[in-house]
Formats: C-alpha cells, sequence, structure tokens
C-alpha cells in the first residue's frame, strides 16, 4: 500500500504548486446563518435501545476490555 | 405484470390515482422483480415481510430500492462494511422516512463501495454488483447496486448518495438519471457520513420527470440536521419543450483526449442536439477545475478519518474477538472490519491532517475549492449550465482499475468539481458508445450543472434534452420503457408530490 499512497500523493501534491496565499479556505459551500431553537425537553433513545446494538452491554452500559494490558 | 412494471413512477402515480392501478399488486410486482436480482445488487430485500418498523400499510407510489447507506430502523444496514455487519439501526434516515410518508414502500437495501469509497462497486465487502448492460462490467460507485436495480428492471426508482460523483457516474455507466442536488436540498439524518462537506443524497431513476418527482418528497429542511435548508420551492414537474433563449458552457480546459472516443462521439452529438433545440453552446475558462480531484482526495478522506473514528467495537458493529486490551480491541475491530479502500483513505486523510501538514494538504485543498466555486461562479455570470461528459469511459471490466487506485479516482474527473462547489448536476443518458478495447457498445451519460439552488431550471433543461435523445435502449431481459422513448401524458408543470 506503501506504493499506492506514494502515487496518490504525488498527484495531490499539484495543488502544492499554486498561488493561493490571499484566497481564504471554504469549508462549507452553503452560506448558512447560525440560528438558536427553543431549548424544548424531548424524549431521546431508552437505555435499552441505545445499547441493544453494542457488541458487549453490561448493566446499561458499554463494557470494554480493560485499558491496561493484563498480566 | 409486465405492463405495470414498464410504467415508470410517475405514471404509476397517476394510475394509481386515477384508480386504474392497484397499488398493493403493483408493490407485489416489483417485489417479485426485486427477487430476481442476479446482479448481486440488493443486500436486503423487504420480500420476506420482514420489513418491521419501515412497512408502509397504505402503498401510493412506487416502491424504492434504499443505498445500504440510510439507516432504516430495525433493518440491517452495512454501508457496504463489514465492520457493520448485522447493525439494526433504532432509527430510520429522515430521506427514507420522507419516502415512507409519501407511500412508497423499501424494495430494499441496495450493494455499495464500502462507506461510500469507490468508482466500481468493487469495494464492496458483500462482492461486487454487476452491471446489467454486461455482466463482466461495473456498474460504477459508489450507489452502484441502486444504479444496477433501476437499469436491470429490479426496481422502479433508487436513492443514492453522492460525495463526488457517486449517483451521477454509476447512472451514467448503467443508462439511467442519477441527480445530485444542491449540497443542503436534502436532509442527511441518518445517512451514514464519508465527507460530510460533501455528502448528499439524491435520486436514481428511468427519467427526469421521475427525478423530479422523487426530489419533491425529499427535499426540505430538517431539524435532525442543520446543514438542511430545502428548496424555496418543491420541484414541479419538468415541461420545457425547447432550450432557446438557454446558454450552455464547455469547460475550455476540457480536453477531450482524455475522454474515450466513443464517449467524446456522444458528447458532441449531444451539444449538436441542444443546438438544434435552440440552446446556445460556448467554452467557458473553469481554470481550477483539473485540480479538483486532487483536492477532493486530501478533502473527503481527511473528512471521512474522522466520521469512520466512531467505528471502534463499543457502540455498534463488530468487535473483534481474540482478547487483549483496549487498544488492542480498537486495532483488532478496525483491521478486520475495514477494507482495503477504507485503510487507504483513513491512512491519507489522518496524514492530511496530521501536524505540520494540514497547511499544505489540508488548507491548500481548501483554498482550491474556493477557486473552484469562483470559477463556476464566473461561468454562472455568463451561462445558465456547464455541460460535461458524467465519465471518461463506458463501464469499465471488473478488476480492470482495482490494482490502480489513481486510475479509478480519475474516473471522477468530471463529477468532483461540481460535489466540491455544492451544485446541483444530473446525468442522463445521451447515447451508446463501444468501449475504448471493443466490445458491445454501452451507455454513455451526458452531465449538465446548474448554479445553487437552480433545480428547477435544470430539470426543465434536462427534460427538453432528454426528449430530443429519446434514448431508447436497454439491457436485455429489461421491462421498462427507457427514459425519454415516450412522452409524459398531460401538460408539464402539474404539481410534483
Amino acid at each position: 500500500m506503501a506504493g499506492e499512497l506514494s502515487g496518490i500523493l504525488e498527484h495531490v501534491d499539484r495543488i502544492g504548486e499554486l498561488e493561493l496565499d490571499d484566497v481564504p479556505p471554504t469549508s462549507h459551500v452553503v452560506e448558512l446563518e447560525n440560528v438558536l431553537r427553543a431549548d424544548r425537553p424531548h424524549r431521546s433513545l431508552e437505555p435499552d435501545v441505545a445499547l441493544a446494538q453494542a457488541p458487549d452491554p453490561v448493566d446499561g452500559a458499554f463494557r470494554v476490555p480493560s485499558p491496561q494490558a493484563e498480566g | 405484470m409486465t405492463d405495470m412494471l414498464e410504467l415508470s413512477a410517475v405514471q404509476a402515480r397517476d394510475a394509481i390515482a386515477a384508480g386504474d392501478l392497484s397499488p398493493v399488486e403493483y408493490s407485489e410486482a416489483w417485489a417479485a422483480a426485486a427477487a430476481e436480482d442476479d446482479l448481486n445488487a440488493y443486500l436486503w430485500r423487504s420480500g420476506n415481510g420482514d420489513a418491521g418498523a419501515i412497512a408502509v400499510a397504505q402503498p401510493s407510489i412506487a416502491p424504492v430500492a434504499v443505498k445500504d447507506i440510510f439507516c432504516t430502523e430495525g433493518v440491517p444496514t452495512t454501508a457496504g462494511s463489514r465492520i457493520l455487519e448485522g447493525y439494526r439501526p433504532p432509527y430510520t434516515a429522515t430521506a427514507v422516512q420522507r419516502l415512507l410518508e409519501a407511500g412508497a414502500p423499501v424494495l430494499g437495501k441496495t450493494n455499495m463501495d464500502e462507506f461510500a469509497m469507490g468508482s466500481s462497486n468493487e469495494n464492496s465487502a458483500y462482492g461486487p454488483v454487476l452491471n446489467p448492460w454486461d455482466r463482466g462490467r461495473v456498474p460504477g460507485g459508489s450507489s452502484g447496486g441502486s444504479a444496477a436495480v433501476v437499469a436491470g428492471g429490479l426496481a422502479p426508482w433508487a436513492i443514492g448518495t453522492d460525495t463526488g460523483g457517486s449517483i451521477r457516474q454509476p447512472a451514467s455507466l448503467c443508462g439511467i438519471v442519477g441527480f445530485k442536488p444542491t449540497y443542503g436540498a436534502i436532509s442527511r439524518y441518518g445517512m451514514i457520513a464519508f465527507a460530510s462537506s460533501l455528502d448528499q443524497c439524491g435520486p436514481l431513476t428511468r427519467d427526469v420527470s421521475d427525478a423530479a418527482l422523487m426530489l419533491a418528497i425529499l427535499q426540505g429542511q430538517d431539524h435532525c440536521d442543520s446543514t438542511s435548508v430545502g428548496l424555496e420551492r418543491a420541484p414541479q414537474l419538468p415541461g420545457r419543450e425547447n432550450l432557446e433563449g438557454l446558454r450552455f458552457a464547455v469547460p475550455s480546459e476540457l480536453d477531450r483526449d482524455t475522454v474515450e472516443p466513443g464517449v467524446r462521439e456522444v458528447f458532441e452529438a449531444t451539444l449538436a442536439r441542444i443546438e438544434q433545440l435552440g440552446g446556445e453552446i460556448s467554452a467557458a475558462p473553469l481554470p481550477h477545475a483539473e485540480h479538483g480531484i486532487s483536492a477532493y482526495y486530501v478533502i473527503a478522506p481527511a473528512e471521512a478519518s474522522s466520521n469512520l473514528a466512531r467505528y471502534d467495537g463499543v457502540r455498534y458493529g463488530m468487535r473483534a474477538q481474540g482478547g487483549g486490551d483496549l487498544i488492542e480491541m480498537y486495532e483488532k475491530t478496525r483491521a478486520e472490519g475495514f477494507g482495503a479502500e477504507v485503510k487507504r483513505r483513513v491512512m491519507l486523510g489522518t496524514y492530511a491532517l496530521s501536524s505540520g501538514y494540514y497547511d499544505a494538504y489540508y488548507g491548500q485543498a481548501q483554498k482550491v475549492r474556493t477557486k473552484i466555486a469562483a470559477d463556476f461562479g464566473a461561468a454562472f455570470a455568463d451561462f445558465d449550465f456547464v455541460v460535461t461528459p458524467t465519465s471518461p469511459s463506458v463501464a469499465f471490466k471488473l478488476g480492470e482499475k482495482t490494482d490502480d487506485p489513481l486510475a479509478m479516482y480519475l474516473n471522477d474527473f468530471f463529477t468532483v468539481p461540481m460535489s466540491l462547489a455544492g451544485i446541483p448536476a444530473i446525468s442522463i443518458p445521451a447515447g451508446l458508445a463501444e468501449p475504448a478495447g471493443g466490445g458491445p457498445q454501452l451507455p454513455v451519460g451526458f452531465q449538465i450543472a446548474a448554479p445553487a439552488f437552480g433545480e428547477q431550471k435544470l430539470l426543465d433543461a434536462a427534460y427538453a434534452l432528454e426528449q430530443a435523445i429519446a434514448f431508447d435502449a436497454r439491457p436485455s431481459g429489461a421491462p421498462y420503457v427507457p427514459s425519454g422513448s415516450k412522452k409524459r401524458s398531460g401538460s408539464g408543470g402539474e404539481g410534483g408530490g
């Protein structure tokens, strides 16, 4: 995969040759103004539904292996 | 039975409304057709009666095939990835919900490139989709399943997603209509994220009128997606007869030598057709479009590397077995769960975002994006539309480009600039051409792009051109009457859903 990634980066590197110092970056193409909605409480997923797809749910929580190596 | 499958979605809607067609029989006929899938196009079908929460009690409009990137409550949703095998989402995407509320049952979930990363559908963890025109060739991607089911007569219409061409390119390679609306036209809530500043939902249909009808159902603001703005007016069914007074720009940098000869011929013939219909054709500069692929393959992988961080074997999806600590579990899960292309892009993306390289890659790519959008802005000051071939080639052979990711990426050369600019673009079938290496003739798509939120004008022009082209080819065995080969009865301008 190293060769493939180098080939792709070589192609991508061509944008480095463009003079764009004064150009502002675009992160979002449609102009949007931030608006705040009313802060109304509403029901969300029930805990058992949110946990139903987890590989290892236990006691209303997601169980994961210990962050520290065993032994 | 075959007769009702020949109806377009608009014709079926009208026949149902007039009482001439039983929507239940119609839906059942389509379920039976979908069950004949020999293209590996469906990953799940509703025929087994397990549609559960997404079942429609009273169908009133054509059933729809849904790309497997849209969450469907209780129904498997994989995004073409092993890492989501067996995942049954607890909620339904807004786009699908709108279709259900319009009375469109979900016929099935369609195969796709893993997390929408690909242009051939060969990156699906569940095997490639076959092109109904030639089963030895790819259907395009990433919405390859959605394009193949419509072209192959396994669904009347479908939805897909387009990040850099993933609706338009497979539509082109399968000889159907594919429409990417303006960024923000349709809610993306429940649509599994790939590159959030680019992803957009859209229709894959037999003809332009069906695309307009589906857009009317899908579009609109959604409080669950803060980037959704909807369209100012719901689109009407198109009815334009000619192209008089409309100005079409061909990018002056469009190097015709990079386009397959057969595709070039169909493209030139379509330009002549536009002139016959009264449209004006001129060249217009889009000097930064050629850098679109470079900018795209920085921005999209960068955003993907962030979006895909959530697949860690903790809250949903698969977890690799084999013990070890938390970090080992993350690593094994992602190593086993993701395919090669996803890994390639996550690595590219994290590299482009890493400290020391951010300005040279991600920052620079975002500036290129500004220039590409500005180029389109300048073109649209003088022109109504920009036109290109949708894809540089007709459908290529399975395996032909899998060893060369860059060659695969260059398939998106004509579709990526519109995605970066966030503007609407449609691909319509324009004719057939022989592949460069010889063989039976295959469909060629013609792309028309318009300014942001110019959907209605774009659909109207595409409709006029579609009627004039009268594309009447279809894969052998497909039941439908192809795009543009019949005039819609009644006048244009009626309410579109």
